[in-house]
């Protein structure tokens, strides 16, 4: 949209990879002048004028690719791009691909940390790509797939195990008694939905099952996210007491619940804030409830 | 050749329903969707979902409300049928345990929204799309219905009948994104598109990157009519570099928008000297553009809304997660600074013409959710309408696919009954397929004009109408298309291409219109589409292609770009969230009807449909849309 003219010129230094310029083109035609404009306008960075060196900073990131020449032998590429106030991770690896190198490849969707998309391994954490500033980061900006999980191509990841987890834990809502009629809600009293409110909020994006250790050494492991989502339908008052008993022994086996030993990663990197291992220790106390119950 | 008897194509909020729909009738029914659904764009939603629930509140009441926000262009029956179905709709979502928020009593909260006279809004915190999205997904496991993720649909196996009314839908072909395999789906029965949005024609929108509008591309070339696709919502608070929405709640909270000057000027300039801020979406978005346009912008792009002055304790209350966003995606603090704010495309109003079953003039095609058009909100969407949109016609579009009889529509599809043709409007190029004199390569790379007649007639062999055989031979064409994108290694890539066509329409055929920017779009968009035909995708590999799939997509967003444009130029009234520099009013003698496109193999017709404004037991007058 906008018509400004930039109006600091300086260049981005590039470091491998440098934008082209077009210099084959026939004539100039409208496209082509517009794209030229762009182009300039990329070139120079818009905000507070800042020294030459800062305006742009290194992006490296992971690439492979099974069946590519060349990338089958995993590999770091560096990327020099523009800094831009607001400017997220997705951001930078969207402008390293669409100006330098449209084969790089990696997940993305909403933009906003809402469809779980882009976790990655940024600077050594589990991150939003969408959701994590430049800003915040120490260059040069290091971004590779999702430990633990097989990589597919680039920054993706297979996600199959993961919702194999998930789908694990029967998530899905199963109350004791029938619909209570037409038009009739279930009745559920705010508390109860402010308990369960924080474990609803799961994007299923899989950075807490890649940062969790047990998860890494036991592949049967449900895994923070499926507990979590465990967790929401156990304390949901409107499923009812038997419900929450099955659920609770579900919970309450070898690759359940009392894997978790408490280290707090998953917790530490969900974008989504969720307490996880606050939820796990929950469940294993109802569980220990419960059994004790049953004694 | 996979094989079902219903074939869903989306998993957001339109196609769960459906899929879940068409299973509780029986039927053997596959999702197929590029995205997982639960990564779908209806899980951005924030506001919620409009339902006459309460004492004091009723369908007509909701029905009334939606007409009137519609600007009279709406069909009465699909507007009837949305409030009718959307209680029962929405509390069957409670039913299925979807966390609303709760009144003490225990039933679930509503709130006013813009333009509703009652306060019916039913909402899950500012997360309702979320919610829905995963309660309906946890349905679909719990079901058991396959689900093919990440597959792309690349285009719909239908027959070759000379009238598009003739032809017949019997299923899909695929790209497997993940492996590169391109196989056929066959549908016994039907196949419903659920596709979502397509605010990437926009360089700026609410939209996700995958909202490239692929369903009604694909129908369009099928032979379906696109219908009032100029109307296009655009929402006034969104953030400059991302296009991320900031709701209206903001405003609603007493949020302040100045200029560069430091100015109100929604009051100042006198705007909306009543409601300021709170005006409705389009004035509010036509204001921060005027005053961009009167160099009176920040960085000559945005406008500031600032919310500081409600206090700290106030923010973190009722607004928290707006600091979420305005730090995420941002990098403002909104305690300290006024947040960048700009008008981004949001909703597109129009799209697939269908009837209130979800059916379009081609036997066994469907769609439902956003990228169909009933038409329930006519030339402007109102909060909260499209939740319910996706529910109560994903709902009946899966049920009468799976062959449930919801009795005969009142809504008539395809070029037949009380219809105009439009053979004056002066184009500055030809728009459509670039002319047949083209080399056969780039034919080729265009997909073909995918009206399903090309290769027959070609050979000179007769038209393909047999199920099975219709599915193969538009596998064949998709391999040779895709073949054909991968093996050539020169040529322009789709980048550039698509940015030059967001460019032009952000430019041009944006919230202000007029005679010259929209002829100016129209020769953009067919220079862009000549390149298109030397397109080339970089990326040899067969794994997880996205340069390929973002290139084929592209393909769609210049049909869809033009559509909209071609829609734009036509209509010479203001209307809704259409707005003509040009022609300030409305004007009820002549345009109390819908724009139609046909793509009629390459040469799109223009054409027209009066709206239905007679309801079950009233007919609703067209009044003056002010509140
Ligand atoms: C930020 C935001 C906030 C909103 N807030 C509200 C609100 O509060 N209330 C309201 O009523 N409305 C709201 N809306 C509008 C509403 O959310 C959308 O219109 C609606 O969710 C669209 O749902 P859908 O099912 O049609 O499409 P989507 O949810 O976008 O799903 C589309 C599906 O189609 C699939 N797909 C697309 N193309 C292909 C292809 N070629 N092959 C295979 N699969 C494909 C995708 O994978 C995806 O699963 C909002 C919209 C936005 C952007
Ligand atoms: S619990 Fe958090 S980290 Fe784990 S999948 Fe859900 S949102 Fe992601
Ligand atoms: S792109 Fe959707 S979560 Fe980041």
């Amino acid at each position: 949209m906008s018509t400004q003219v930039p109006k600091e010129d300086e260049r981005t230094e590039s470091v491998e990879h440098e934008a082209e310029d077009s210099a084959e083109q026939p004539e100039a035609s409208h496209g082509d002048r517009r794209r030229a404009d762009r182009d300039a306008k990329r070139q120079s960075v818009s905000g507070a004028p800042a020294e030459p060196e800062q305006d742009a900073f290194r992006l490296k990131v992971f690439r492979y690719d099974p069946e590519v020449e060349g990338k089958m032998e995993p590999r770091f590429d560096d990327f020099s791009v523009p800094r831009e106030k607001g400017m997220t991770v997705l951001d930078a690896l969207i402008y390293a691909r669409d100006t330098y190198d449209t084969t790089l490849t990696f997940r993305h969707s909403c933009r906003q940390a809402v469809c779980g998309s882009d976790a990655l391994f940024i600077n050594g954490r589990q991150r939003l790509g969408c959701q994590t500033q430049i800003s915040d980061l120490d260059k040069p900006v290091r971004v590779e797939p999702l430990p633990h999980q097989d990589v597919v191509k680039d920054l993706v990841v297979d996600m199959e195990h993961f919702y194999d987890q998930m789908h694990a834990v029967e998530p899905f809502f199963q109350p004791d008694e029938e619909s209570p009629g037409d038009l009739e809600e279930y009745r559920q009293s705010p508390e109860n939905r402010e308990e369960i409110k924080m474990s609803t909020r799961c994007i299923w994006c899989g950075a807490c099952m890649s940062s969790c250790n047990i998860a890494a050494g036991d592949n049967q492991y449900l895994g923070p996210a499926a507990i979590n989502k465990a967790y929401r339908f156990a304390m949901d008052e409107r499923e009812g007491e038997n419900m929450k008993e099955h659920r609770l022994n579900v919970m309450d086996q070898e690759h359940g619940v009392w894997r978790c030993q408490t280290q707090f990663s998953c917790t530490n990197v969900c974008p989504k804030d969720i307490p996880l291992t606050e939820h796990i220790q929950e469940l294993k106390r109802e569980a220990v409830k419960q059994n004790l119950k049953f004694w | 050749m996979h094989e079902h008897d219903v074939l869903v194509i989306g998993g957001g909020g339109a196609g769960l329903r459906a899929a879940i729909a068409a299973h509780e009738e029986g039927a053997d029914v596959a999702i197929v969707t590029k995205l997982h659904p639960v990564r779908s764009h209806t899980g951005a939603a924030e506001g919620g979902i409009n339902a006459a629930l309460r004492e004091g509140d009723d369908w007509e009441l909701h029905a009334y409300d939606t007409m009137k926000g519609s600007d009279y262009l709406g069909d009465a029956p699909a507007i009837e049928t949305l409030a009718q179905d959307s209680p029962e709709e929405t509390v069957q979502l409670e039913n299925w345990g979807m966390p609303f928020s709760r009144e003490d009593d225990g039933t679930v909260s509503q709130r006013p929204f813009g333009g509703l006279s009652f306060a019916r809004t039913t909402y899950a915190g500012a997360e309702t799309g979320h919610h829905m999205l995963h309660t309906m997904y946890e349905q679909v496991v719990k079901r058991g219905i396959q689900v093919y993720d990440e597959w792309y649909v690349s285009d719909l196996a239908v027959t070759d009948h000379d009238d598009p009314s003739d032809r017949e839908c019997h299923g899909v072909i695929a790209y497997d994104i993940k492996t590169g395999q391109i196989e056929g789906f066959k549908a016994r029965n039907g196949v419903i598109l659920a596709t979502g949005g397509l605010g990437q024609v926009y360089d700026h929108t609410t939209n996700a990157v995958a909202n490239t509008g692929d369903g009604p591309a694909m129908a369009y070339r099928a032979g379906v009519p696109l219908e009032d696709m100029e109307f296009v919502q655009f929402h006034p608070t969104t953030l400059p570099s991302t296009g991320v929405l900031i709701s209206e709640g903001v405003r609603g909270e007493g949020g302040i928008l100045y200029n560069s000057e430091g100015e109100r000027f929604m009051f100042e300039y006198g705007y909306a000297n009543n409601d300021g801020e709170l005006a409705s979406r389009d004035v509010v978005s036509r204001a921060e553009l005027t005053e961009v346009n009167n160099g009176r912008g920040v960085e000559d792009e945005y406008v500031y809304l600032d919310m500081r002055h409600l206090g700290e304790e106030r923010i973190t209350d009722r607004l928290e997660n707006i600091l979420h966003l305005a730090r995420d995606f941002e990098g403002v603090d909104g305690l300290e600074e006024p947040m960048p704010v700009k008008p981004g495309q949001h909703y597109e109003m129009g799209g697939i013409e269908t009837d209130e079953n979800g059916l379009t003039c081609i036997d066994g095609l469907y769609a439902a959710g956003e990228c169909a058009c009933v038409s329930v909100h006519g030339s402007n969407r109102l909060g909260g309408n499209a939740l319910p949109e996706l529910i109560v016609f994903g709902a009946r579009a899966g049920r009468h696919a799976a062959g449930s009889d919801l009795g005969e529509a009142e809504i008539t599809t395809g070029r037949t009954g009380e219809i105009e043709e439009e053979d004056g409007l002066d184009t500055p190029v030809e728009p459509g397929a670039v002319s047949a004199s083209t080399e056969e390569d780039d034919a080729v790379a265009d997909g073909g004009n995918a009206g399903g007649d090309d290769d027959a007639v070609a050979d000179g062999g007769a038209a393909v109408v047999e199920p099975d055989e219709t599915v193969r031979r538009a596998v064949e064409r998709e391999r040779t298309r895709i073949e054909h994108l991968l093996e050539k290694d020169t040529g322009v890539q789709h980048a550039s291409l698509r940015a030059d066509l967001q460019e032009s329409m952000t430019e041009n055929v944006n919230v202000f219109r007029n005679e010259e920017g929209l002829k100016q779009a129209l020769e953009d968009i067919q220079e862009v589409r000549e390149a298109y035909q030397d397109v080339y995708v970089s990326d040899p590999s067969r794994t997880f292609n996205t340069d390929l799939i973002h290139t084929i997509e592209t393909r769609n967003l210049i049909d869809l770009a033009e559509a909209i444009t071609l829609g734009a130029l036509a209509r010479d009234e203001f209307r809704g969230a259409h707005w003509r520099q040009e022609h300030q009013e409305r004007k009820d003698d002549e345009w109390l009807k819908h724009t139609m496109l046909s793509w009629n193999e390459g040469t799109p017709e223009l054409w027209y449909k009066p709206t239905i404004l007679e309801g079950e037991d009233k007919t609703y007058e067209p009044k003056e849309r002010s509140y």
